[in-house]
C-alpha cells in the first residue's frame, strides 16, 4: 500500500494499521447488531440489503479489477463467470426434499443430494449449513476456474477490444446454455432454482439463543476473498501482471510468459467471480439465468472504474457506493414525493416517477467521470498511515500560519 | 579460438510478409562488444528480436555456446543468459523503479540484492529515484533503468537495440560509459545502433547491415576508418 510514498514513517503506519483493524472490527460489531440487536425500522431494513449486496459486489469488481486493472486485459466476461458460480452453488445446495417441488418440470432433477444437508447429518445443523455453504462456494469458484482455463486457451490469444468481444459473446453463450431445456435436470431450464442454503441459513443455535450471521457470512466471505487477491497482486506474480499491462513486448523480453500469466490472473479472476455469483445466489433466495446478462457486467465494470482501474479500495469504496445509490438513496426518486427526513411525511413531486432515478443516476456518474476522470482512487490505495501523515502536515502548516498570524 | 558465445548462422527473418533478414552470419566472441551498425530498415532490429525469441527466423540458425536455440520462446532464451534491451527502452511506466528492477529478475530465484546494489552503483540516479513510478523518469533515466532492468537477469550476453536513440549526446556518452564497464565485468554486448561513429568506437568488432545482409565487417577502429563507412553513415 505505501510503496509509492519514499521511506515510510513507521509510528503512522503502525497507527494506519491500528485504525484499520478497528475500523474492521467496528464493521463487524455493527453487522452483529443490525443482524441480532437492532429493531427492524425503515433504515436497517434497507441498510442490511445494501452492505451484503455491497460486500458481493465489492467482492466482483476486485476479481474484474484483477483482470482489468492490473493485468491489462479487457474483459467482459464476468457476469457469464457470475452465472456459472450461482448456478453451482445452488445445484449442490438443494435440500434433497425440495428437489420434485424445485426441479417439478423436469421429474425433480437428477442430482438428488445436498452438500450441506449431508454434512448436517455428522455436524448438525448449523455446522452443517455453514460447512456445506463454504465447500458449495469453493465448487462455485473451482467450476467458474475449470470454465475460464478452457475458455482461455483460444480466448486470451486475443488482444485488448478482440478479447472484449470474445469473453462477452462467450458469457452470452453460457447464459443461453443454461437456460436450455436438454440441460433441464441440472440446471431447471429457465426456471428458478431456490430452496437452497442461503443467508438466514447461517445461525448458531446455542441453547434458547440464536446468533444469526446473515450479514457477517457474506462479508466474511468477501473480505478473505479480496485478501487473497491483495496477496496476489502483491506477489511477485502481481508484479509480473502489472508489467504484462504496462507493457507486453517489454515483459516478453524479461523472459515472463505472457500465455501463463494471463491463464493465472483470468482463471484467479474467474474463481472469485464464480464465488461472487454464488454469494449473489444466496442473497437473493432465488437463481435464475435471465439477469446475467451484459448489463451486469457493464454494472460491474462501471463500478471498478469509477472506483479506479487499478485500486483494489477503490473498488470496494465505488461498489458499496453505487449498490447504496441505486437501492436506497436514490429510491424516492422514483417514488412520487420527496420524503422529508425525521418526519412521516412527503411532498409529492410529479417528475419523480419510475425510471427518474436513472437519469439522476446518469448524471451523477457523468459527474464523476468528468471531475475523477480516473476514478475515485485513481490507482492508489486507501491508505491510514497515508492521511495521517497529510494531516500532520496540514496541522503544521495550519500551526504555523496561526503562529505567523499571532505574530501580527 | 574458443567457441563463439553466439553464433547466427544464415539468419533469414520475415516481418510482415517482408523479407527484413535475408541469411546474415555473424559470430559474437565471449567477452566482446559487437556492434551491429546500419540505416533505418537494414534488418537489424528484427535480428535482434530473433536471436531474443519474440519472432521465429524463417530459416538459419541460432547457436549459443554451441547450443541451439532456434525458435526458442523468450523464456527460455533469457534463462540461457541473453537477454534484451528493447529498442525505445520499454520501461514499465506504472511500476516503481525498485520493482521494473525485480522484474527484469523475474526468472530467477536466487537473492538478487546483490545485484541489485551492483545496478544502484552504475547507476546513482536509480537509487535516488527508487520510489518513483518509471514513466516519470526523464528520457536519459529511463534508458539507464532499461539496461538496469538488462542487467538484474544477470546475463551473460546483452543485446541492446539503439540505446542513443532520443538522448542528448551527453547522455549518449554516459550510456556508452556504462556500456564498457558492464562489458569489463565479463558480459558479452550485441549492440545495435544508428549512432555508427560512437558504436564503432566502443566495439571490438563491427558490422555493417543494408537492407538485410551484411556488407562490410571488421575491428570497429577499422571499420572508423573505412571510407564507405564515413560516406555511409559518419558523414564526412
Amino acid at each position: 500500500m505505501e510503496k509509492r510514498l519514499k521511506a515510510p514513517v513507521a509510528p503512522e503506519k503502525k497507527i494506519g494499521n491500528i485504525i484499520a483493524v478497528v475500523l474492521i472490527a467496528a464493521v463487524y460489531v455493527l453487522l452483529y447488531l443490525l443482524d441480532n440487536v437492532l429493531p427492524t425500522n425503515s433504515v436497517t431494513t434497507m441498510l442490511i440489503p445494501v452492505l451484503r449486496k455491497g460486500a458481493i459486489y465489492a467482492m466482483v469488481c476486485v476479481s474484474m479489477n484483477l483482470l482489468n486493472g492490473f493485468t491489462g486485459l479487457f474483459s467482459l466476461g464476468q457476469a457469464g463467470f457470475m452465472l456459472i458460480g450461482a448456478y453451482s452453488y445452488a445445484i449442490f445446495a438443494i435440500p434433497a426434499e425440495q428437489h420434485a417441488a424445485v426441479y417439478q418440470y423436469f421429474e425433480g432433477g437428477s442430482i438428488q443430494f445436498s452438500i450441506p444437508q449431508v454434512l448436517s447429518g455428522v455436524l448438525g445443523e448449523s455446522g452443517g449449513a455453514f460447512l456445506g455453504a463454504i465447500i458449495c462456494l469453493i465448487i462455485a469458484g473451482a467450476v467458474a476456474a475449470v470454465f475460464a482455463a478452457l475458455i482461455g486457451i483460444p480466448v486470451l490469444r486475443l488482444k485488448s477490444d478482440y478479447l472484449a468481444i470474445a469473453t462477452l459473446g462467450f458469457a452470452e453463450i453460457i447464459r443461453a446454455v443454461f437456460q436450455w431445456d436438454g440441460l433441464g435436470k441440472i440446471t431447471n431450464g429457465s426456471n428458478l432454482l431456490r430452496k437452497y442454503t442461503s443467508f438466514s441459513d447461517m445461525r448458531v443455535h446455542a441453547g434458547d439463543t440464536t446468533i444469526k450471521f446473515d450479514s457477517m457470512f457474506p462479508f466474511l466471505i468477501a473480505m478473505l476473498s479480496i485478501l487473497i487477491i491483495v496477496l496476489l497482486v502483491n506477489s511477485s506474480y502481481g508484479r509480473a501482471f502489472k508489467s504484462i499491462r504496462d507493457d507486453e513486448i517489454a515483459a516478453e523480453a524479461m523472459g515472463i510468459n505472457l500465455f501463463k500469466h494471463k491463464m493465472i490472473s483470468f482463471v484467479v479472476s474467474s474463481f472469485f467471480a464464480g464465488v461472487g455469483g454464488a454469494l449473489l445466489a444466496m442473497f437473493q433466495t432465488t437463481i435464475q439465468a435471465a439477469p446475467f446478462r451484459s448489463t451486469m457486467t457493464y454494472e460491474i465494470l462501471l463500478m471498478v472504474v469509477i472506483g479506479g482501474i487499478g485500486s483494489i479500495s477503490g473498488s470496494c469504496i465505488a461498489a458499496f457506493l453505487y449498490i447504496a445509490c441505486s437501492e436506497w438513496w436514490l429510491r424516492f426518486l422514483d417514488s412520487g414525493a420527496l420524503p422529508i427526513p425525521f418526519v412521516d411525511a412527503s411532498i409529492p413531486v410529479p417528475f419523480f416517477r419510475d425510471g427518474f432515478r436513472k437519469v439522476v443516476f446518469s448524471v451523477i456518474i457523468m459527474v464523476i467521470v468528468l471531475f475523477f476522470s480516473r476514478g475515485i482512487m485513481g490507482d492508489k490505495e486507501l491508505s491510514f498511515s497515508g492521511m495521517i501523515r497529510k494531516i500532520k502536515n496540514r496541522t503544521k502548516t495550519a500551526a504555523a500560519a496561526a503562529g505567523e498570524e499571532d505574530a501580527q | 579460438m574458443s567457441e563463439p558465445i553466439l553464433s547466427i548462422q544464415d539468419l533469414q527473418v520475415n516481418y510482415g510478409g517482408i523479407e527484413a533478414v535475408k541469411g546474415i552470419s555473424f559470430d559474437v566472441p565471449e567477452g566482446e562488444i559487437v556492434t551491429l551498425i546500419g540505416a533505418n530498415g537494414a534488418g537489424k532490429s528484427s535480428t535482434l528480436r530473433a536471436i531474443s525469441g519474440l519472432v521465429k527466423p524463417r530459416s538459419g540458425k541460432i547457436l549459443c555456446r554451441g547450443e541451439d536455440i532456434t525458435g526458442k520462446n523468450p523464456t527460455e532464451i533469457v534463462s540461457k543468459g541473453i537477454t534484451l534491451v528493447p529498442e525505445g527502452r520499454r520501461i514499465f511506466p506504472d511500476l516503481t523503479v525498485k520493482e521494473n528492477l525485480r522484474v527484469g529478475a523475474y526468472l530467477r530465484k536466487d537473492d538478487i540484492s546483490e545485484d541489485m546494489e551492483w545496478v544502484f552503483n552504475l547507476f546513482p540516479r536509480l537509487r535516488e529515484r527508487e520510489w518513483q513510478a518509471g514513466g516519470t523518469l526523464s528520457g536519459g533515466e529511463q534508458q539507464m533503468l532499461a539496461v538496469g532492468r538488462a542487467l538484474m537477469s544477470r546475463p551473460q550476453v546483452m543485446m541492446m537495440d539503439e540505446p542513443s536513440l532520443g538522448l542528448a549526446p551527453l547522455i549518449v556518452r554516459e550510456i556508452f560509459r556504462i556500456i564498457e564497464e558492464v562489458n569489463k565485468k565479463g558480459v558479452t554486448i550485441l549492440l545495435i545502433e544508428q549512432n555508427a561513429n560512437m558504436a564503432l568506437k566502443t566495439a571490438h568488432m563491427g558490422y555493417v547491415m543494408e537492407t538485410g545482409r551484411i556488407t562490410l565487417s571488421g575491428p570497429g577502429k577499422e571499420l572508423l576508418v573505412n571510407e564507405s563507412v564515413k560516406a555511409a553513415y559518419l558523414g564526412t
